[in-house]
């Protein structure tokens, strides 16, 4: 038998080309082609009335080509151009969504927003004609910030009551009453700021309008190639069939290049249709703070009833999430925040209310954890406040409120995400938080802290739980192609941006089908090769790709092994495949290679080499019965598609020892654990990659990163210098991890998503252990020295 | 107004590239669109991000924060150029590869470039110095773990190497 690779850490296919520098990004797509560049002008403001533009000198620059604004949008090739951009997950509860136009209409709504757009010679010379558009603007006031919305003395909308975009309410029992009876109560504020994805890459799209088969080639640095091609195909009045989108090499994603789309996405392929050229367009680093998307912005108010154990007896919360200006990717963070705040525990009882508020900044599309980070912040704060009140161990409390193993499948009661019903499917959060508390020395802290406080040094250690709804639906395909060499093509629609899909796929097919893992070839993000497809985000491709390519890998086999039974004159079930090959089980010299079988899958009438031969009219075949039997199809493939009811539910627990120093108030971190349950891993390497990034961007957000907006809605920090990502001077040498395998009873390999874990219970997990250190509440994230520092100033002077 | 052109020899990876540019294009720039060496990336544009360094006489530089026409008369090395003749990739490629050093592969060439000249620097680094090492290069995916790892690694493997070449 052929060594199974599910499991195992197979080195990742893709690092050749990556390593080589063959890697290719959107930006190399048709390097040394005739190829133009795009330029956008963008909003300098946060709220203006746009009273005129003139372009009037911009076509006098030698090099361009061509320059749009809303008035050139609309045309009868493509009247929904000038449209709003589409509104992408509707929700009864968003009674007033909003979303902008390719290029402004009338008013701008944030610093950063496209006005104009121009096709140059090179991006210098775009950027030079950009330079010369005149704007005169109506300024109007900029609302920045929760409080200035819930306030709504200005509106950032003029038809939208209160800045409020939704308010939902959702409730399980009566959690005002239950903690109005409650022996125990307390209260809680807890905001958390902005941060974002800030992938190494930021957007770029290039097109190519191919005239003589009339038909668009889009290649776009995206999460969803299908859901790009589905808008380019409407917004510009082509049918479907006549877009292609390719989604290359992408830079990293974290959620930011799921939303589409893009104005640039749509602006690009237009003018390569007018022009009849080649059009690129990359945004710069600055463009990708002031005209992408940002999250994590929320205040939160906590009410919460417990016993004496600390049990949960009612939870009421009500928070505020920033939307930004507009919101094309409709309630999906705050419905996340106020659905997976629950984590791993059961409160008897649930109210929680949000209102989701526009600001007259960057729009709020999922980041990494998208909306999890703060409702992991919001419940485990909580945890640590009632183990706080009553003297208890924080474990000990977090202990009584678990959902025990045999409680699965456990229903929270509530709607997710996916408009589904939360319900977990299984998991083991005891043996988790065992697991934690050996990783990162729980019971020898005490000790520990004693000994570094006799040196003068201060200590503190936290500890934060999450659970993680992955994979959600609603499906993925695959399409898995045995050759005639041999070799396998496998096609899967979602795409791929470093998580090393064309390595753990290509090992699920080579399990699946006894197939060489090398002979083996994985394609995703090509609407060409797999039209079906939603796109890479929650955590979902292992889950519901690698699904559906198993899936997929199953049916091929069936064929392979009905047609070798024929050619072998054996029953199917006494066969096996082997690195590549089928033979009759106990008897090797009866055997036939995969290429064989895909040369006979295909009966022909024309033989264009030795193989094709064997496949000719008078070579094969039952001449009594059709050359393809009734239900099958020539070819040696199998497509298939996973539709899960619902999400599965991967968990896990962080815990850090920081050290904050009693002078400077330098945080530092002296150890970071995680244990990590996200079912059968199918490459231990690969989900500790996951995990290790998603520590390092969750250490960014909760100490270094945030997005300084003015009063004015400028944001002042919209650089890579001023913007504080961590070097690997600010991430701990080594994070300590160990794995729990609860497979999920789902899909049928028992996997949970991993993607996204890493990043989840960050806040929580540092402000449990500041707080620990410095013995006052923590209650704003993230927080910088000179914060902490301002924070101790404030307590000595109010004691 | 035409903008005017200078002519330019630019050596990179041991090959003479003329190339007609403005004053104003980027070495970065250069590189990628005019001689298409697109292994170089361009990941800020103001020179913190270190994606797009190269090494120019050897020495790691930003090259969106160097003008082509400042280029004339170095030696620079991309990516491109780390691969062995033979095509096998060289060993601090090689321990990335060993050591899942790269998810999205968008920063990893700065840190190759960097770490090759670090190594040829310091081709015995503790493991704090191999830390140090890459402490001026942003990764957004990795964590950096597997990275100083693979510093070690590479250094290890070029240990290895030398000992086997005759010098």
């Amino acid at each position: 038998m052929t060594t199974k690779l599910m499991g195992t850490p197979v080195q990742r296919v893709e690092d050749q080309r990556f390593l080589r520098g063959k890697g290719r990004y959107v930006d190399d797509v048709a390097v040394g082609q005739d190829v133009l560049h795009a330029a956008v002008l963008r909003s300098p403001h946060a709220h203006a009335r746009i009273v005129d533009i003139d372009v009037d000198d911009v076509l006098d620059l030698e090099g361009v080509h061509a320059v749009w604004t809303y008035d050139d949008l609309a045309g009868p090739m493509a009247p929904r151009m000038a449209e709003p951009l589409p509104l992408l997950i509707p929700h009864p509860a968003l009674t007033h969504g909003r979303t902008q136009y390719a290029l402004a209409k009338d008013e701008v709504n944030y610093v950063g927003e496209a006005i104009a757009f121009v096709v140059a010679d090179d991006r210098y010379v775009a950027e030079d004609a950009v330079g010369r558009i005149k704007v005169s603007y109506d300024f109007l006031p900029a609302v920045v910030g929760i409080d200035r919305a819930r306030a709504a003395t200005d509106l950032v909308h003029a038809d939208v009551p209160g800045n409020v975009g939704a308010r939902l309410e959702q409730n399980v029992g009566d959690a005002p009453a239950a903690i109005a009876r409650a022996p125990h109560r307390l209260e809680l504020d807890l905001t958390i700021e902005r941060s974002a994805c800030m992938p190494m890459e930021g957007r770029g799209t290039v097109a190519r309008w191919d005239a003589d088969i009339n038909r668009m080639q889009v290649w776009t640095s995206t999460q969803t190639s299908t859901g790009v091609r589905a808008a380019v195909a409407v917004k510009l009045g082509l049918d479907l069939g006549q877009v292609d989108v390719i989604t290359p090499d992408v830079g990293g994603g974290f959620g930011v290049k799921i939303n589409h789309p893009w104005p640039e996405e749509l602006l690009v392929p237009m003018a390569a249709r007018a022009l009849g050229r080649t059009v690129k367009f990359t945004e710069d680093r600055r463009e990708h703070f002031i005209s992408s998307a940002h999250e994590r912005g929320q205040v939160h108010h906590v009410s919460v009833g417990f016993d004496d154990e600390g049990r949960l007896l009612g939870l009421d919360v009500e928070f505020w999430h920033d939307h930004g200006a507009y919101t094309p990717y409709g309630l999906i963070v705050p419905i996340i925040t106020s659905t997976q705040l629950l984590g791993p525990y059961k409160p008897q009882s649930y109210r929680v209310v949000f209102e989701s508020l526009y600001t007259n900044t960057v729009m709020v599309t999922p980041y990494r954890g998208a909306g999890r980070p703060q409702g992991c912040y919001t419940m485990e704060r909580t945890m640590d406040a009632i183990a706080a009140y009553l003297g208890k161990d924080r474990t000990e409390v977090r202990a009584v409120n678990f959902i025990q193993p045999d409680e699965f499948p456990y229903d929270q009661g509530l709607i997710f995400q996916d408009g589904r019903e939360l319900e977990y499917d299984s998991g083991d959060y005891p043996a988790s938080l065992e697991k934690i508390k050996a990783l990162i020395g729980w019971d020898d802290f005490p000790t520990f802290r004693r000994s570094m406080a006799a040196a003068g040094r201060k200590v503190g250690i936290g500890l934060a739980c999450y659970v993680e709804g992955t994979g959600v639906g609603p499906y993925e395909g695959a399409h898995v192609h045995i050759e005639t060499s041999g070799k396998v093509k496998v096609a899967t629609g979602l795409t791929t941006q470093g998580q090393g899909h064309a390595t753990v796929f290509a090992q699920l097919v080579a399990d699946e089908l006894g197939v060489k893992f090398e002979d083996v070839e994985v394609v995703t993000g090509d609407t060409r090769r797999m039209p079906y497809a939603v796109g890479t985000f929650a955590s979902r491709a292992a889950v519901m790709s690698g699904s559906a390519i198993h899936l997929a890998a199953k049916r091929a086999k069936e064929k392979v092994l009905k047609i070798a039974a024929d050619a072998l004159e054996a029953d199917p079930s006494d066969l096996q495949i082997v690195d590549g090959v089928v033979s009759v089980k106990g008897s090797p010299g009866t055997s036939i290679d995969l290429g064989t079988v895909s040369v006979l899958s295909n009966p022909l009438r024309y033989a264009f080499d030795e193989a094709s031969k064997a496949a000719t009219q008078f070579s094969v075949g039952d001449p009594g019965k059709p050359p393809v039997p009734e239900d099958e199809e020539p070819g040696l493939e199998g497509k298939d598609f996973y539709s899960p009811e619902r999400a599965t539910f991967a968990s896990g627990m962080h815990a850090v020892i920081v050290e904050t120093d009693p002078l400077t108030a330098e945080i530092k971190i002296l150890k970071y654990a995680v244990v990590h349950d996200c079912g059968h891993l199918i490459n231990p390497m690969i989900v500790e990659g996951q995990i290790h990034g998603g520590v390092a961007q969750g250490i960014g957000g909760a100490l270094y990163e945030k997005m300084a907006y003015d009063e004015s809605g400028q944001l002042l920090n919209a650089s890579f210098m001023d913007f504080l990502m961590p070097y690997v001077t600010e991430i701990p040498d080594g994070i300590a991890i160990d794995h729990l395998e609860t497979p999920s009873p789902l899909n049928p390999l028992g996997i949970k998503g991993a993607g996204e874990a890493g990043v989840i219970p960050s806040a929580a997990v540092f402000a449990s252990a500041i707080e620990d250190a410095e013995g006052f509440p923590i209650s704003a994230m993230p927080i910088s020295p000179s914060e902490l520092f301002e924070l101790r100033q404030t307590r000595e002077e109010t004691p | 107004m035409t903008e005017e052109l200078h002519d330019v020899r630019l050596t990179v990876n041991g090959v003479a590239h003329d190339v007609r540019v403005p004053a104003r294009r980027l070495l970065s720039d250069a590189l990628r669109h005019d001689l298409e060496l697109t292994g170089t990336h361009v990941g800020c544009e103001h020179g913190v991000c270190g994606a797009c360094t190269v090494l120019v006489d050897g020495r790691p530089t930003r090259s969106c924060l160097m003008f082509a026409v400042s280029a004339v008369d170095t030696e620079i090395t991309t990516v491109e150029g780390l691969t062995k003749p033979d095509g096998s990739l060289g060993p601090v490629q090689q321990a990335f590869a060993e050591c899942h050093g790269l998810q999205c592969g968008f920063c990893t060439p700065g840190f190759l470039t960097t770490i090759t000249a670090g190594l040829r620097e310091n081709p015995t680094p503790t493991h704090e110095e191999c830390r140090d090492m890459i402490a001026g290069n942003l990764c957004r995916c990795t964590g950096y773990q597997n990275i100083v790892k693979a510093v070690e690694r590479a250094a290890a493997l070029q240990q290895g190497t030398s000992v086997e070449e005759p010098a």
